[in-house]
């Protein structure tokens, strides 16, 4: 971990100290620590298979550290944290799910209770307003699989949002959106995490979608992490030193693409060691 | 020696014809399965490859009322109602389909019992569902086995033609329609090489070992190896081991308890196709294959996609 | 008119005892597959709804060799089935392993019956369903379960809901995913031990899928959907019944076509509509992109 910027810890949302995973002798995150403060919007950034989603697993306490320690906001991680809300890639439903838009978002306050749901006054109050915070009252009652990715994505947050916390995390938000509804997912996270206050660690296998409105990036190689702004993080250097092999950063049109060796590593990575001929680990 | 060799392959074993039969019709049956099986289990499609066995006994229940060659029963109920399940489920993710599927297959069901009960009661056909459901693989029609042969060779000649295309468009059927290839068509031509090796198993198996051949052995398969090819060989390879390994077993079983009556062949090949398949699950758990194993769909997807790019580029 | 009246509702109908046993149980049944199919039907778990009546039957041959009660057979085959299929699927998938279960009941199931010579139609029945033959103490026990698997369902509604739409985000609730998946398939294996000793395999199925699948082609309301569900289930069985006692043919027929037609006039009918007009945000979409 390279210590780039050194802020306090008082009043952080997030704190990780000297975190690493390790999965039957395979490190998979070493020494990570970083504080995120609130309001703040962090950018999750590394190449697939990076340990971007394990993060936010210890983050969650779905998966304890082999060592460091986690806290959220101040106190230890546990699951089922209301602070903590978490927005899920993405949904896979049928067209015809009977499910409306207000009955995903309303699961958020209350889909761990047991029982089924009574109406009332309060709860659909909740529910509108988060609704209206993310701007889906147009679709509120339309059946949810017939939604656009976009527009399940802003459900999504809504969702996210029910418990009031302080800390939301969103894993890979971005990667099945078209280029506009990508912008307006970052647009409407990054006004909630400044109006609300809420922290914000959004995981993005490409930063440039976040240029424009990250305050500090987090950047995760080979089990390593480095965090700081953009400006800092992602430098020649300190990518090589991650990666652990020389790569560049290369800025072109306000776009930034970083390269080692032959292959791009940043914007699309690709696994180069398995043939058409293979099936991605069929299924059961 | 010969003590041990006789408690292993009971008197007879290798003389009696209709073992012979057996192990020969077993053996191009599991290839056949297996060989298709491996792109049931990845396209995720286990639970049509089970409805067609349904579908197919169907159209045998009526071909027993109209007198009719039982194999066109199977061929035809098994692809009419696999296109109609098909065309259904088009539009929808897998979830969906399954439900669409489980729609048709009640239905054809349905009308099975009602034909079935027609069959008892205007025939003399009695243990009709119990031959359709369970079969057995010592008393089929030797008369069937150039028929199954002529099939079998069909499904692998029309497997092989659509290998390339069908690979793509299970793994990522929005790059194959971007690279021309007719998505729908190519699963539908699938669904008619999944009926006919179902048809041609059914028939000489029964439903019930056909299902089993067509998944376990792929399922198993597909979890020793990443390379499509080479797990056709070992599910066909498996599916061959599991059928010979459990006609000899019903051979001895002859003399077991009850003396006389024998244990059905599909008892020992659906157990043992069972324990291959939990073998794979739970003792190839070394480091790299879970590390394998979590890999997210979407990456795997990308690396493909990124492959087949390269692959054309050069 | 009378004359007509009496011809489809043929005297005895309601009054003779083993009747009105038939329409309580098919009535029974009916509830709890409608209730249990909106589930089946979210999830995608069709296979699974097929298997379990199916593998149970096996279940049944067996305790017909040992002479003890089938329901017995029929519970721990299902549930036993249900059981494994949760412990060896991975991320909520599980056809293969449903098929892999299923298979090895059945074969199970051949052996049993292969030791022991169960009488031809006594298969067909607990295949197909023979509505006609219960009796008043089997109401009573097939009640009180399917009280108990509604019950079940009732609580886990809304982790179990969270857990199919968005598993990763239940788990990032607190829910244990897992455990939830489990309890749903041993309720549907449950369930399936009470209503396949009444109605068959076949019917079980039959009424666990298409009722639940036209009811989300007709509402997209979750509770309105669980209602539209049972009362598609409950109609169903009825006129089956009417059609079954009048005309003599197998129920299981009367109820897999009846219950097909209904999912066919939902989906037409979805079809037509979202044909037909656009809705009210379509139409703003459309002209904010020709503006
Ligand atoms: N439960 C697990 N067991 C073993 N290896 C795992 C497990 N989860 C993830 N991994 C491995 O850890 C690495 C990081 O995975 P992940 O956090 O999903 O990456 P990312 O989200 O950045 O793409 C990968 O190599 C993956 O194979
Ligand atoms: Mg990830």
């Amino acid at each position: 971990m390279m210590e780039i910027t050194q802020r306090g810890s008082h009043g952080d949302v997030l704190t990780l100290k000297d975190v690493h995973v390790q999965f039957h002798n395979r490190l998979v995150l070493q020494h990570i620590e970083f504080a995120i403060q609130p309001g703040e919007f962090v950018g999750l950034i590394g190449p697939n298979g990076a340990g971007k989603t394990t993060l936010l697993k210890v983050i969650l306490g779905l998966l304890t550290p082999n060592r460091g320690s986690v806290t959220v906001d101040g106190l230890p991680v546990k699951h089922g944290n209301p602070l903590v809300g978490y927005v899920p890639q993405k949904i896979h439903l049928e067209p015809d799910t009977p499910l409306r838009a207000r009955d995903l978002v309303a699961l958020g306050l209350d889909g761990h209770r047991w029982g089924i749901p009574l109406p009332s006054r309060s709860r659909r109050e909740k529910v509108d307003e988060v609704l209206r915070a993310v701007d889906a009252l147009d679709f509120a009652d339309a059946p949810v699989g017939r939604l656009s990715g976009g527009e399940q994505q802003r459900l999504l947050i809504a969702q996210a949002l029910l418990t009031q916390p302080k800390l939301l995390l969103l894993d890979e938000p971005l990667s099945n959106l078209d280029i506009r509804s990508a912008h307006e997912v970052v647009r409407l996270v990054s006004s909630i995490a400044q109006n609300q206050g809420i922290a914000v660690l959004l995981v993005a296998h490409d930063m440039n979608p976040l240029l424009g409105v990250m305050d500090k990036i987090v950047y995760l190689a080979a089990g390593n992490a480095a965090i700081g702004t953009v400006d800092e993080v992602v430098q020649n250097e300190v990518l090589s030193r991650l990666y652990g092999y020389d790569v560049e950063v290369i800025r072109v049109r306000g776009r930034i693409l970083v390269v080692g060796g032959n292959n791009e590593v940043s914007t699309d990575l690709l696994q180069p060691t398995q043939h058409l001929d293979s099936m991605g680990g069929a299924t059961d | 020696m010969k003590k041990l060799l006789h408690v292993l392959f009971a008197p007879g074993f290798f003389t009696n014809a209709s073992v012979g039969h057996a192990v020969l019709v077993g053996a191009v049956v599991a290839i056949i399965s297996g060989v298709v099986g491996v792109f049931v289990v990845i396209r995720g499609q286990s639970y049509l490859g089970h409805a067609l066995g349904d579908f197919g006994a169907t159209g045998a229940s009526a071909t027993f009322l109209f007198g009719l060659a039982t194999l066109w029963g199977f061929l035809g109920a098994g692809v009419i109602s696999g296109a109609g399940s098909d065309v259904l489920g088009h539009g929808h993710r897998r979830r969906g389909r399954d439900v669409t599927t489980g729609v048709i297959h009640a239905l054809v069901m349905g009308i099975g019992a009602l034909l079935l009960y027609f069959d008892t009661t205007m025939t003399n056909v009695t243990g009709a569902p119990e031959t359709i459901l369970f079969g057995s693989i010592f008393v089929f029609d030797p008369s069937l086995v150039p028929v199954v042969v002529v099939l079998g060779v069909l499904t692998l000649l029309f497997l092989l033609i659509l290998y390339r295309p069908l690979l793509l468009s299970s793994l990522d059927a929005d790059l194959a329609k971007a690279r021309g290839i007719p998505v729908r068509w190519v699963s539908f031509f699938f669904m008619c090489c999944m009926a006919m090796a179902v048809a041609q198993s059914s028939l000489v198996i029964g439903a019930l070992l056909s299902t089993a051949l067509l998944i376990g052995p792929a399922a198993t398969a597909v979890r020793l190896t990443k390379r499509t090819s080479l797990a056709m060989v070992w599910s066909a390879t498996i599916g061959i081991a599991a059928t010979w390994l459990g006609i000899l077993l019903a051979y001895d079983s002859y003399d077991w308890p009850p003396v006389g009556r024998g244990w059905p062949v599909s008892f020992f090949v659906t157990s043992l196709i069972l324990l291959f398949y939990l073998v794979s699950r739970f003792r190839l758990r070394h480091p790299l294959t879970v590390a394998r194993e979590t890999q997210t769909e979407s990456r795997r997807k990308e690396a493909i996609r990124h492959e087949y790019s390269v692959e054309r580029h050069s | 008119m009378s004359t007509v009246w009496n011809a489809i509702l043929s005297p005895g109908m309601f009054s003779e005892s083993f009747m009105i046993n038939t329409w309580i149980s098919g009535t029974i049944v009916a509830v709890i597959s409608g209730i249990i199919g909106f589930f089946v039907v979210l999830r995608g778990s069709a296979f699974v709804a097929h298997a379990l009546p199916k593998g149970g039957f096996a279940g049944a041959a067996g305790a017909a060799l040992l002479g003890v009660n089938t329901v017995i057979g029929l519970a721990l085959f299902s549930v036993g089935g249900a059981l494994s299929i949760g412990w060896l699927s991975r991320r909520g998938r599980h056809d293969v392993v449903t098929a892999l279960i299923l298979t090895f009941l059945l074969g199970t199931g051949d052996l049993f019956l292969n030791l022991h010579d169960v009488y031809a139609p006594e298969i067909y029945s607990l295949l197909f369903g023979e509505v006609l033959g219960v009796s008043g103490v089997e109401i009573v026990d097939t009640a009180v379960l399917g009280i108990l698997c509604v019950a079940a369902l009732v609580i886990l509604y809304r982790p179990l809901m969270l857990a199919s739409v968005m598993s990763e985000g239940a788990e990032a609730r607190g829910i244990r995913v897992r455990q939830i998946e489990m309890c749903f398939l041993v309720i549907v294996g449950l369930a399936t031990a009470i209503t396949v000793p009444i109605v068959g395999a076949l019917l079980t199925f039959s009424l666990m899928i298409a009722p639940a699948a036209a009811a989300s082609y007709v509402t997209h309301h979750p509770m309105r959907a669980v209602g539209m569900s049972v009362a598609i289930a409950v109609v169903t069985v009825w006129i089956s019944i009417l059609v079954s006692y009048d005309t003599g043919l197998p129920v299981g027929f009367f109820v897999a076509a009846i219950a097909t037609a209904a999912y066919g006039l939902a989906r037409g009918w979805r079809n037509l509509r979202s044909r037909g007009r656009l809705s009210a945000r379509d139409r703003q979409k459309l002209s904010e992109q020709t503006s």
